[in-house]
């Protein structure tokens, strides 16, 4: 057993009876097989094949403290509206660590007919049947992050959607870390789309305590049933001292559709797992994300689509701008196995170091077992274009400004993939900001940072 | 050589080429599989330091030489075999395998092609490599291994008047030990990986070449290698020295019986290119890939690596590979040197159980270097092919740039065609782009040639051979002709 994973085990061990009894039934029937998986896993090392920049084992070595106990613990009422998307009218819910939260308004009368949003924990008590038909069936039961998720999850998110539901206004959940002491949030989202169902789901990922270490492990897995289509904006806007592995499972059946979208505008390290698993014909598949890496951050972003069935197409673009001494890292892997035939598979990765301290290491991978596709993928690594800058500067915008300006435009063409207009616009805002050095959150909220 | 030899050279190939590719179509399969019956000298089946220490005997190497042999072979046995690679590997027995194989000759170190033995002169005929006569007129000098040994070696004496050495590398560790003491491992050393070291523990012999200062070789240099033996492994080493401001273009082929069980090839070559030199390395490896039902072949581990030591030194390396039941090869560039280029122009085939995972690697160390991947892959039956390549911008390296391009070619629906490339840049100057695209041969293209009288399998053949023409039109000439006979016989029966 690594000794990463054993203070987990033991800690399990001790605490199982607090750990249980502060979670649900169908939640912990998962963690005894969890902690036994556990135990002969091995903690991939930094180095490792998929593991370039991102150092497991030094994430999981320090001692966290895990609130198992499930203390309230207090959340400034004003973090949420550094978050706030102005008039994006959403239907709007928290997670304090890994603890759910409503807001003040009660949505409930306002959500179609069978819709259910709310604690996975209550949940998972009042529709046992449903949770125990979808929870931990997609995430992997081999690999060290989900596992040790299944392992400590005792609330979460839990959206359901029932068949033919559309929920027209976003569902967005804002994250906040907080805490005191370094803290390890074990969060878990679990997002249920039956047949023709459609929802639009906003993550926001904040830190409320900029100077504490935080490891937030969250697993999100989505079923999306025939002809469903679901949106997932994941943002992240965290601290520097907050280090989050994020894992994003979804299962495709037939003639879904679904779009995920990882932003990373301000973070300290982030790993974030996509893999998507296309079951049934007819599928679309979409993954965009940007990366802005400044100071020492680190953006991982780690995807892999599984084509499993034919005539289906998916598109990936990721685009990454690295500053300072940041690292950037991009895996895409796309499997099209035996009999995926008319699978139409394209992946692109873009990237802006502009630094000379700034790395960024790219590995797009294509694995193919039939011969009837089109699949390709193009990676690219430079700097702004000379004569674009020496154009502007020419016309008199001064070269810091006209720096800007290319990067906002660089950035734009995966921005513009938001389907939400109201966030889009917002979302053009905050990376402007960002590219011009500023905390992109201070200008428009009402709580003033402590920090810069 | 003659400009006018040159064209007559390129109008008798052009002419014979149609023809032999209707040859080869309708003879087809593995045509180098024969066997020569001639008496060898074989050590032990097994592995451990007395034959380390015997094989240098019988080479009579100096103490040096023999310690770093010993070196390499205990840095193996400590190491285990990679597997990080996209194939399928059974388990080789090393012990099982004989590391020294030398066909008999009458006299050591033949003089002129009359002293050679003439069974031994009869295999490289049928292979198309009459030793003498044939390449006098090609004008390409060759260096013949069979086995564990070089066995002859044309041209030596021309080449040396202009400073040229061009020898087996026992010859050359012998006559000049200056050289190979200064350059073994320099590039790749024993410690790089697993077959690395195995190589530098058991190396029989190989080529030496050393072109001198400002000197730009006459001719193509070649080497044949040929494994013919049984139950033996060929561990040949070749060290090319391209001092200041020189050329040359150098020629490997290979070709081995088929055989029933796997035979090991585990190759070294280095390359050192010093300032303002040039080296153009093309290799056609065509050993025997196994029967239809995948039983046999050759198993395939090289390590190949130039270093661009000095500034504006460039290396091109061409490969075609159709042969190998696994294929393991990645030959690389190390781009010291400021205005360095590094090339890789790959075509790789396989068909039925083939495995290959093949690819480059350019480390850019210095300013200004450029380097360009260009890589196709074709895969039928049910093989699997792979692209692995690695492009790194180390910090200090300024303004460097790469283009990489990998498609691959899918021929047959439980085929696999992968793609694994990585990409480390660590400095903002650098401008790196990669491309990679997969897919099924065009049946609008095969239609329309079927519409015009050509067959379903010829019109593959022309598909395909138009599809790696960016790659063959980086060989040399006589070589590009065999190269497209190969990519026809290869993928013959894949269609239909």
């Amino acid at each position: 057993m690594d000794k990463e994973l054993r203070q987990y085990i033991d800690f399990y061990k001790s605490e199982r009876d607090t750990i249980s009894a502060n979670s649900a039934e169908v939640l912990n029937a998962e963690r005894e097989k969890s902690a036994e998986a556990l135990g002969t896993m091995h903690v991939p090392s930094k180095g490792a094949e998929n593991y370039h920049v991102t150092d497991i084992p030094s994430l999981l070595s320090p001692d966290y403290g895990i609130n198992i106990k499930r203390i309230s613990m207090p959340m400034d009422a004003a973090t949420p509206f550094k978050c706030d998307v102005p008039n994006l009218n959403a239907l709007l819910y928290y997670q304090c660590n890994d603890e759910f939260r409503t807001s003040d308004r009660d949505y409930s009368k306002q959500l179609p007919e069978g819709v259910i949003i709310g604690s996975l924990r209550e949940i998972a008590e009042s529709h046992k049947s449903i949770i125990e038909k979808y929870y931990n069936r997609i995430a992997p039961h081999d690999e060290v992050m989900p596992v040790l998720n299944t392992l400590l999850a005792q609330d979460g998110v839990v959206v359901y959607l029932p068949k033919n539901s559309v929920v027209s206004r976003p569902i967005q959940v804002v994250n906040v870390q907080s805490g005191g002491v370094p803290t390890m949030v074990s969060r878990r989202m679990l997002i249920i789309a039956e047949e023709n169902a459609q929802a639009k789901i906003v993550l926001c990922d904040h830190s409320q305590s900029p100077d504490v270490a935080f490891l937030v492990n969250q697993v999100i897995e989505i079923h999306c049933g025939a002809s469903s289509n679901i949106e997932i904006y994941d943002m992240e806007e965290s601290s520097e001292t907050t280090r989050r592995v994020s894992g994003i499972y979804a299962r495709q059946q037939r003639d879904s559709q679904l779009t995920i979208d990882t932003i990373t505008l301000l973070n300290g390290m982030s790993r974030n797992n996509v893999k998507v698993e296309v079951a049934e014909k007819g599928c679309n598949t979409l993954l965009y994300g940007i990366g802005i890496g400044r100071e020492k951050g680190i953006v991982d972003n780690n995807t892999y689509i599984q084509h499993h069935a034919p005539h289906c197409q998916s598109s990936e673009q990721y685009k990454y701008l690295l500053d300072g001494e940041s690292r950037g890292c991009f895996g895409g892997k796309i499997y099209v196995g035996p009999g995926a035939d008319k699978v139409e598979s394209y992946q692109s990765n873009n990237n802006i170091i502009a630094s000379s301290e700034a790395k960024m290491y790219t590995k797009p991978q294509l694995e193919i077992y039939t011969d009837d596709v089109k699949c390709s993928h193009g990676a690219t690594t430079g700097q702004l274009d000379e004569n674009a800058m020496f154009y502007m500067q020419s016309r008199g915008i001064p070269a810091e400004k006209a720096r800007q300006l290319l990067m906002q435009a660089f950035m734009e063409e995966v921005v513009e993939r938001v389907n939400i207009d109201i966030l889009r616009d917002r979302l053009k805002q905050l990376v402007g900001k960002r590219l011009s050095g500023e905390m992109a959150l201070c200008g428009t909220c009402g709580a003033k940072c402590a920090k810069k | 050589m003659e400009l006018n030899d040159e064209k007559k050279i390129n109008d008798s190939a052009q002419a014979t080429e149609s023809q032999m590719i209707i040859n080869d179509v309708t003879v087809g399969d593995y045509k180098y599989g024969f066997v020569t019956d001639i008496e060898t000298h074989i050590l032990e089946r097994g592995l451990n330091e007395d034959v380390v220490r015997e094989i240098s005997r019988l080479k009579g190497e100096p103490e040096w030489l023999l310690q770093f042999r010993l070196e390499a072979y205990r840095y193996w046995q400590k190491q285990k075999m990679p597997d990080w690679a996209h194939l399928r590997i059974p388990e080789i027995d090393f012990q099982g395998i004989s590391y020294y194989a030398a066909p008999k000759q009458k006299k050591s170190n033949p003089k002129s092609m009359d002293e050679v033995d003439a069974d031994l002169r009869k295999t490289f005929d049928k292979l198309g490599i009459s030793l003498e006569e044939q390449m006098r007129i090609s004008g390409i000098a060759v260096d013949a291994v069979m086995d564990s040994v070089s066995v002859k070696t044309t041209y030596r004496e021309r080449l040396g008047e202009m400073g040229i050495i061009f020898c087996s590398f026992s010859e050359a560790v012998k006559e000049h030990p200056e050289l190979v003491k200064k350059y073994l491992g320099s590039v790749v050393p024993y410690r790089d990986n697993y077959f690395a070291a195995l190589n530098s523990a058991v190396f029989s012999d190989g080529s030496f070449v050393y072109i001198p200062k400002g000197v730009r070789c006459p001719m193509e240099l070649s080497t044949y290698f040929r494994i013919n033996a049984a139950n033996t492994g060929q561990f040949e080493r070749t060290l090319i020295v391209a001092d200041e401001e020189s050329y040359v273009s150098y020629l490997e082929g290979c070709t081995a019986p088929m055989r029933d069980e796997n035979q090991l090839h585990a190759a070294i070559v280095e390359i050192v290119v010093e300032r303002k030199a040039e080296v153009k390395y093309s290799t056609v490896q065509n050993w025997y890939p196994g029967d239809k039902e995948g039983k046999g072949g050759i198993y395939n581990f090289v390590t190949k690596r130039g270093l661009c030591r000095g500034d504006y030194s460039k290396l091109s390396w061409t490969q075609v590979e159709t042969g190998s039941a696994i294929t393991w090869k990645y030959p690389s560039c190390v781009l010291k040197g400021n205005n360095s280029v590094g090339e890789f122009y790959s075509v790789a085939v396989t068909n039925n159980y083939q495995q290959a995972d093949t690819g480059t690697k350019m480390i850019h160390i210095g300013n200004n270097s450029r380097s360009t991947i260009v890589s196709k892959g074709i895969s039928a039956g049910k093989s699997e092919n792979s692209y692995r390549g690695l492009v790194k911008v180390s910090s200090g390296a300024e303004n460097c740039r790469n283009y990489t391009q990998c498609d691959s070619l899918l021929l047959g629906s439980s085929c696999g065609a992968h793609t694994f490339p990585y990409m480390d840049i660590q400095n903002s100057t650098a401008v790196v782009e990669h491309e990679a695209t997969t897919s099924k041969i065009n049946e609008e293209q095969i239609f329309y040639c079927n519409q015009r009288g050509i067959p379903t399998e010829e019109a593959v053949g022309l598909i395909v051979n138009g599809y790696a023409k960016e790659v063959m039109n980086k060989l040399p000439m006589e070589f590009a002709v065999e190269a497209q006979r190969l990519l026809q016989v290869t993928l013959e029966g894949s269609v239909g």
